[in-house]
């Protein structure tokens, strides 16, 4: 059973890190801001979940599985907020979404 | 295994700052800095389980709410900013 | 009044749940601290002017968090292979949606779903319009079958 629940948090933990990485990777290959901006979710969303989890799957105590639920559930609530805060002001700063067909934009 | 953990954060972290310094917009520095905040969360999550001391879990989350606020202040400044500035241009 | 109630009930089951000691000094400091928010937001009403507790109470709210839990792992894996395929395999569009919801907090609800799946974020809302950039179309095709939304319009009830 323990072997087990190591196994399982370890799997999780390497995939948050990959993850994680996969994300900051994408940072650099996408062409515009707001195409990074969804590569930056990754990492906010799948990334911590699995990195969180498995740390719960690890801690010794019933209260620190509590309070990293709570890290966990306030990084849930917080990083949609930022990302759309991020993205409206960006818009209305007078920055252009990069599109891929050129004829439909000037249409 | 939690040395990998911690170094795949930590290159992250690093490659977010490169974004921030190199960064074409405002908003890609700021975007940047933000994915920094989220995984030094995760860093302080990783070494409290490493120490095996549930207080130090307290530190990330104070830590998570304060990346959120200045996140959320940075860009009222300069959404504000803008728009007074527009009002000087256009008297 | 419900405001005010549910918001010492949800900070003293913070306060309970994080501090872990049960003496009565800081059980006491607890009580003041809450006593000193509920003042704050008290006058921060007056400004706000916000009454209806921010709590959607809906016993499909659990069944409509795991479905967007699921989501989430999809479209994330969807756009990590979009990362590594590189910039061939995007096709970033931005377009307008309705939302059919009537009450304020179900749509927050879901222009934060929106956000939260990555691969589509919500840009801007005016009234019951959503401006929605994707990543690609297939992203776009899924926000605009509206399942999110029907689900969500689901919880008002």
């Amino acid at each position: 059973m323990d072997i087990f629940l190591n196994v399982l948090s370890w799997i999780c933990l390497l995939a948050g890190g990959f993850l994680g990485i996969t994300g900051a990777v994408g940072l650099f290959r996408f062409p515009d801001f707001f195409t990074r901006l969804h590569a930056a979710s990754v990492t906010d969303t799948l990334s911590t979940f699995l990195i969180i989890i498995g740390l719960m799957l690890q801690a010794n105590s019933l209260m620190m599985i509590i309070k990293l639920l709570l890290v966990l559930l306030i990084i849930a609530y917080t990083s949609p907020t930022s990302a759309h805060s991020l993205a409206k002001s960006a818009l209305h700063s007078g920055l252009k979404p990069f599109l891929k067909d050129k004829e439909n934009q000037n249409s | 295994m939690f040395t990998i953990i911690s170094i795949s954060i930590l290159v992250v972290m690093i490659i977010a700052l490169i974004r921030a310094i190199l960064g074409p917009t405002l908003y890609d520095r700021i975007l940047a800095v933000n994915v920094v905040g989220t995984k030094t969360v995760l860093l302080l999550s990783v070494l409290s389980v490493t120490a095996g001391r549930g207080d130090m879990v307290d530190i990330a989350l104070v830590y998570a709410l304060i990346n959120f606020i200045s996140v959320i202040a940075v860009l009222r400044f300069f959404e504000y900013n803008k728009e007074q500035q527009a009002d000087v241009e256009q008297q | 009044m419900k405001q005010l109630l549910s918001l010492t009930v949800i900070l003293a089951v913070f306060w309970l749940v994080n501090s872990g000691h049960y003496t009565p000094l800081l059980l006491g400091l607890g009580a003041i601290s809450i006593g000193l928010i509920l003042y704050l937001s008290r006058r921060m009403e007056h400004v706000d002017g916000e009454v209806e507790p921010s709590i959607v109470m809906s016993i499909h709210l659990p069944f409509y968090l795991f479905w967007l839990l699921v989501e989430i792992i999809k479209s994330n894996l969807d756009v990590v292979t979009r990362v590594w395929k590189g910039e061939a395999a995007i096709s970033p569009t931005v377009f307008k949606v309705k939302a059919s919801q009537k009450s304020d907090v179900c749509r927050v609800l879901y222009a934060n779903s929106i956000t939260m799946t990555p691969g589509t974020i919500t840009l801007d809302i005016d009234g019951d319009t959503f401006e929605v950039h994707a990543l690609s179309e297939e992203g776009k095709e899924g926000v605009l079958t509206g399942e999110m939304d029907k689900r969500v319009s689901k919880l008002e009830r």
